[in-house]
């Protein structure tokens, strides 16, 4: 797949966040073949904390998607954003406006209007968005050529909570990249993900609170693998009543 | 003069924003500064003068999800 000119091939795009230490966030990182790590800004500490953090990241090999986490309007986004470009070096930004505090929902008129400025200015964006699809529109519209639907709130883990708008947003952008980003728990959320024709995923919380963060890092990437095959693969549409697999025709008399 | 620096408030006798950040310790390349709420790129520090009660922000990498 393709992200602004970038070709990728993992599904798996993982945050840097909540793990237990450096080594495990290492182990983890390597054992998914992530190619793309999201990392955020924080005030630094005249110690130079942040020093040790993005050596560690720059060792990874990863591309970068820094984000805006934790802005509640486009002008603090904006101003983050572009900070962040010039710490990191790249045009990519995860654009999160978020609505409210508890449960993280994107503000999405807060979104469009970023996301336009952004756009404009340079910026490559992948914005945290809702499965709306008008605002979907208005995100294409603003310069946006991939989106990222919530599947459930921020560190939730509760998987897919409406797979019938997300199927929906699928079949409305068939030409944009669509990435889960949010809510997935387990292996199964993110194969269902791919089941329905989605791009890829974005997980941080399901990994890395994980009890054994690598592991759960490669159980997620053989699923992601697992869903894009058997979405490739056409599977069959359910049915209501059964249908017998084995062949009626030859059945023995034995009444 | 008196800044506040990410919340703090700090003495500083630096003219502009590069000798401020070497002046308060803030040596590391990656970090990125704001400026009273806007944006002050890296190439524009030497250009950039500071003013009393000038609100400072200094950022640096992170985890983030």
């Amino acid at each position: 797949m393709n992200f602004y000119g970038t070709e990728i091939s993992s599904p798996l795009l993982m945050g840097t966040a909540q793990y237990p230490s450096p080594a495990v966030l290492v182990d983890a990182i390597k054992g998914s073949r992530t190619e793309i790590i999201t990392v955020s800004l924080r005030r630094e500490t005249a110690s130079g904390q942040g020093d040790g953090f993005w050596n560690i990241v720059k060792s990874l090999g990863c591309h970068i998607l820094p984000n805006t986490a934790g802005c509640h309007s486009a002008q603090e986004a904006i101003t983050t954003a572009q900070m962040a470009r010039d710490i990191f070096g790249t045009n990519w930004i995860k654009l999160e406006v978020i609505g409210h505090a508890d449960s993280l929902q994107p503000d999405v008129f807060g979104l469009i209007e970023a996301a336009g400025v952004l756009a404009a200015d340079g910026f490559q964006v992948f914005p945290y968005t809702t499965d709306d699809l008008i605002v979907g529109e208005k995100l294409v519209a603003a310069g946006c050529e991939i989106l990222m639907p919530w599947g459930a709130p921020i560190g939730s883990g509760q998987g897919l909570r409406c797979p019938d708008a997300l199927r929906a947003m699928r079949g409305h952008f068939p030409d944009i990249p669509l990435i889960i980003d949010a809510g997935i728990g387990r292996p199964s959320h993110a194969m269902q993900a791919m089941e329905l024709g989605y791009d890829a995923v974005l997980l941080n919380t399901a990994i890395a609170k994980a009890g054994d963060p690598a592991a759960m890092a490669r159980a997620m990437a053989a699923a992601l693998e697992a869903g894009k095959i058997g979405y490739l693969a056409d599977p069959i549409e359910p049915r209501d009543m059964a249908v017998p697999s084995t062949p009626l025709l030859g059945k023995a008399d034995l009444a | 003069m008196q800044i506040t620096v990410n919340r703090e408030p700090r003495k500083i006798t630096g003219a502009n924003l590069s000798t401020t950040l070497t002046e308060l310790g803030f040596t590391s390349p990656a970090i990125a500064t704001a400026l009273n709420g806007v944006f002050v790129a890296a190439a524009d520090r030497d250009t950039t003068t500071l003013r009393q009660n000038d609100k400072l922000e200094i950022l640096s990498p992170m985890q983030g999800g």
